[in-house]
């Protein structure tokens, strides 16, 4: 009966347990379909968004870059398609295995495995990567057979950059390269990291990085469904991207090449420029390098031997090397000193073949001297005593405010990147350069040696060419520029690039004449003469020529028995034809000796082929006479030296 | 003929149809979604869980054949057996991913925490029902080594899953033994002040687990991965669901897990709040069939056992939905008979035939 009992209360007890568990049960997934309602309900549109998020990957469609071609329409940067082999790694079985069995397909060297090894490490793993470019049509029809065997390798046709010019004008219009760490910070800075989202490359220098925004285009998109690997396993939508701007420059491709092959290999620089409007005709860095060799990622033996070269061809000598001007600081120096009142044209000075300063002697280059000079003759024979006196006369503040003025000593702001400011010297400068005291100090010797061009005067040929142009132009500047207009290739519509001046320079046309005929008679009579014999045009110029180290007093300079890279810098500068000017040239050969001996050659071949049409038989010959050795270097040689430094 | 028809009445008269047709539901829930999840790889899968159905149904049917008492029997030496194996597994057992759960057994790996489901609740049950008449304190103090033991041995592999599953069929039988509130209320007490102690003997991947738990989105593409994706899946399924085959998160492959513990997701995905309210009403019948049972049992032991393994088959449901909604943390507790593999549906029949011997043997204990 207890046991009955017993027994009774335990089931009752157990019935309640399991009411009481029941109802938790039921409690708990109350719970469940509360938070289920939460989620599917309240929530819903916010995780509706994050599925589609999830599920939708926008991918870039890379826009056409732009083409550069030049004033008369030859092609010097463009596009063209070619068939690459690529792999989407994730798609494959096996990814060294792949590529072996490929090679018994598709020659792939190891340079090719190492470049993809490279681009696999930067890449996510669903995009498609070029084991091997440009294919051949056979090699293309060899893959096209065994396809079948090779899951995730396929064969596509991809955009490349090509400068079919290969290196003709090679520093002006630059190269496009892949994009590095640096490159990716100016493109966040700048504010266009979306429209970069699927470029591999970018402009490095010239025109492709000057020009870089205007060329690259705007990206197009798709809309790509993709799964939680990344793959893309449809297109939804597509927005089709809008290609780069084309450049067309003001640079004549064929004046460009009659200007680079005038210099035969040798070492120098030379820009051609329309005095009219800025407009660069010819931008010549000798020697040169083909861009091509950039634009898939340069090897590391080219990049080695452009690197390293003694001759530097990756260094654009037009803008970046600065020399001293020599002679050809003269015709500035007269018009500067007209300008300022310190000369009238023709005033005379007696040359007694130096000039005094303390009890220092400047010795002018022939012996004995040229007798009585005005401005004319100080031109036409390179009269270092005449500009000796002169620039003692002006004193270094009013020819560094001048020649300030005429644009030397700063960037000429030409558009592609990389341009030297050159030295215009001036006490300011000085105490900016130098830190020692001692060093800081202007002697009044020192504006002697800048007034012929020497010291420590530094221009570009770029600079130079500016100079002359704005003197030609009467004073009106116009920033030099490579691009002529920009064309939008879907509306045709076309953007004029600077046809307004940038600055007035105060002029007087009377006194821009007294110079152009000066440089006339260098033509026509002086040191010019030799190489612009028979010409059907007439010109000026002025010859000058850069020291590379100083001689020790009363030395004679002799070309020939000084070293090759010791020899001076040829400078010559001109314009043609004298009445109406539509070309300044500035040209400068490394180590070319005398002005007339190696630079004015340049500039005769420059000016036929531009004013006449006629194409020089080969590289600019290197003329010397005896009247050409009197202007030798020996300017600057001075019976004491101990401020040359 | 007359053999095969009194064979076929021997089978179906120990069936219990309300629980084998909510079952069947169940399952033929879980083969929709198998088949969804798994699409892309064909239909192997499914063949597979077809046959785990096939081959757990007959154990169901062989155990629902076979009386409560002599299922009695099968408890201490199963129990024992469990424990050995789980010893063994702690000396020479195979490692997993990081886990000591399998043993070799020549032709065949065994995880011998599977074993212990149910050797647990039916070892407990045979134990209070010998000592039925005199239950003390000390039959519990016992019974809590018993169900301490092999949890023990368990968490050191480690698998918290199973070793909450096991320790949950084992609390289950004692709680409806009657442990006095009392006891469970300052079993909880000390359980929450232990808190920080268990803290510091966790594993770090189970301590991440909690960490993850309590916010997501701290490791959103670690271990916070699981969670914020299937919540995804199951908030974008919104009232009606994405439809069938046309969940985005399940085929796109953002769900992991997605035909065994996270198959929840799937099914959510594509049906919506709909499908989850049909699968909770399935479940709480399937609970509360059980519990009916357990209530109609003749003996303590047919009680005890029941009414533990129902609760367990909650404590699956729930903390499976509960992890894969984002309410608990990631266990690997499958979804009952919903989720692919053949060990868990094979414990799950075997339950279930246990509930319908159970039941169907009630009235011959009676006479």
């Amino acid at each position: 009966m207890n046991d009955f009992h017993h027994s009774e209360q335990d089931s009752d007890r157990f019935r309640s347990r399991v009411v009481f568990a029941g109802s938790l049960v039921l409690l708990c997934f109350l719970l469940l379909f509360g938070r289920f309602f939460y989620l599917q309900i309240l929530q819903h549109d916010y995780y509706a968004t994050r599925a589609e998020s999830n599920r939708i990957s926008l991918v870039p469609v890379m826009p056409n870059r732009g083409n550069i071609v030049d004033r008369n329409g030859v092609i010097l940067a463009r596009n063209y398609s070619a068939f690459t082999l690529e792999i989407t790694p994730s798609k494959t079985m096996g990814l060294e295995d792949t590529i072996d069995k490929l090679n018994e397909i598709v020659e792939i060297q190891l340079k090719d495995r190492r470049r993809f090894k490279r681009l696999l490490e930067e890449s996510k793993n669903f995009e498609s990567i070029p084991i091997r470019t440009r294919l051949s049509d056979e090699e293309v029809a060899r893959f096209a057979a065994h396809r079948y065997r090779f899951p995730g390798v396929e064969v596509k046709a991809r955009l490349f950059r090509q400068y079919p010019e290969n290196s003709l004008a090679a520093h002006a219009i630059g190269y496009i390269s892949r994009i590095n760490t640096k490159d990716k910070e100016m493109i966040e800075a700048s504010g266009h990291e979306a429209n970069y989202k699927g470029t591999e490359q970018i402009g490095k220098v010239g025109l492709e990085a000057h020009y870089e925004f205007e060329l690259h285009g705007t990206a197009g998109y798709e809309q790509v469904e993709v799964d939680a690997g990344g793959r893309a396993v449809r297109i939804m939508s597509q927005t089709a991207p809008i290609p780069g701007n084309n450049l067309t420059l003001t640079l004549d491709a064929e004046l460009q090449r009659v200007a680079e092959q005038a210099f035969g290999g040798r070492r120098g620089s030379l820009a051609a420029i329309d005095p009219s409007n800025g407009a660069v005709l010819a931008l010549v860095s000798s020697p040169a390098f083909d861009p091509n060799l950039f634009v898939d990622g340069i090897r590391f033996d080219d990049w080695d031997e452009l690197n390293n070269h003694p001759d530097k061809p990756l260094l654009n000598r037009a803008i970046y090397s600065t020399y001293p001007p020599g002679s050809t600081f003269k015709p500035l120096m007269a018009l500067g000193a007209l300008t300022t009142g310190k000369r009238t044209a023709s005033q005379t000075i007696a040359d007694p073949g130096f000039f005094q300063f303390g009890n220092r002697r400047f010795m002018d280059d022939k012996v004995g001297g040229h007798g009585m000079v005005d401005m004319h003759k100080s031109i036409v024979v390179s009269c270092n005593t005449y500009y000796y006196v002169l620039a003692n006369d002006m004193g270094i503040d009013n020819i560094a405010r001048f020649m300030g003025e005429l644009g030397l000593g700063r960037r000429t702001e030409i558009d592609i990147p990389g341009e030297a400011t050159g030295i215009l010297p001036s006490p300011e400068w000085k105490q900016r350069r130098f830190k020692k005291r001692e060093q800081q100090k202007w002697y009044p010797g020192e504006t002697i040696s800048v007034g012929i061009g020497q010291g420590y005067n530094a221009y570009s040929t770029l600079h130079m060419a500016h100079a002359l142009a704005n003197i030609l132009n009467y004073g009106r500047v116009f920033r030099p520029h490579l691009v002529h207009s920009i064309t939008n290739p879907t509306t045709g519509e076309v953007r004029m690039v600077e046809p307004q001046p940038v600055r007035q320079i105060e002029l007087k046309r009377e006194h821009v004449e007294v110079i152009k005929r000066g440089m006339a008679g260098v033509v026509r009579e002086g040191t010019g003469a030799r190489a612009f014999a028979g010409a059907s045009y007439e010109s000026g110029g002025k010859t000058g020529t850069a020291q590379v180290f100083s001689l020790k007093g009363g030395q004679k300079y002799i070309a020939g028995q000084v070293r090759e890279r010791l020899r001076d810098h040829s400078w010559y500068v001109a314009f043609a034809p004298v009445d109406h000017p539509r070309i300044v040239v500035a040209v400068m050969v490394e180590n070319g000796g005398f002005g007339a001996q190696s630079a004015a050659p340049i500039a005769r071949q420059v000016f036929d082929y531009h004013l006449t049409g006629q194409r020089p038989g080969g590289p600019a010959p290197e003329v010397s006479s005896p009247e050409e050795e009197e202007e030798s270097a020996v300017e600057q040689a001075e019976e004491t030296t101990d401020e040359a430094d | 003929m007359k053999l095969i028809k009194r064979l076929i009445q021997g089978i179906f008269a120990h069936l219990d149809l309300p629980l084998f047709m909510i079952v069947m539901a169940l399952m033929g829930i879980g083969l929709m979604s198998i088949y969804s999840a798994t699409a892309s790889d064909g239909f192997w899968k499914l063949d597979r869980q077809l046959i785990n159905i096939a081959a757990s149904t007959v154990v169901m049917f062989a155990v629902a054949r076979t009386p409560p008492q002599t299922l009695m029997r099968f408890a201490v030496p199963l129990y024992l057996l469990g424990l050995v194996l789980l010893i063994a597994v702690a000396l020479f057992g195979i490692v997993v991913n990081g886990s000591r759960r399998w043993i070799s057994l020549g032709v065949m790996r065994i995880q011998p925490s599977e074993i212990m489901k149910i050797a647990m609740p039916l070892m407990l049950a045979w134990y209070f029902q010998k000592h039925e008449s005199m239950l003390r304190g000390k039959h519990f103090f016992v019974a809590g080594i018993i169900l301490l033991l092999p949890i023990a041995l368990v968490l050191k592999q480690p698998d918290l899953g199973t070793s909450l599953l096991i320790g949950a069929a084992g609390f289950f039988v004692i709680f409806f033994a009657g442990l006095p509130w009392k006891v469970m209320l300052g079993m909880g007490a000390a359980f929450g002040a232990a808190m920080p102690m268990m803290w510091s003997m966790m594993h770090d991947y189970q301590r991440r687990r909690v960490l993850t738990l309590l916010d997501p989105s701290s490791d959103p593409l670690g271990a916070g991965y699981h969670i914020i994706q299937s919540t995804i899946a199951i908030g974008s399924g919104g009232g009606l669901g994405k439809g069938y085959l046309n969940g985005t998160q399940t085929h796109l492959e953002f769900i992991p897990e997605k035909h065994t513990d996270f198959i929840f997701a799937v099914f959510s995905e594509e049906w919506g709040l709909l499908g989850n309210g049909v699968l909770l009403v399935l479940f709480t019948l399937l609970i509360g069939r059980g519990l009916m049972i357990a209530a109609a049992a003749p003996t303590l032991f047919s009680r005890l056992l029941a009414g533990a393994l129902t609760l367990v088959f909650f404590i699956y449901a729930f903390v499976n939905m509960g992890m894969v909604s984002g309410i608990l943390p990631v266990v690997g507790v499958p979804l009952p008979f919903i989720s692919y593999g053949g060990t868990a549906l094979v414990t799950l029949m075997l339950g279930v035939g246990i509930l319908m011997s159970i039941h169907t043997h009630r009235m011959l204990v009676k006479k």
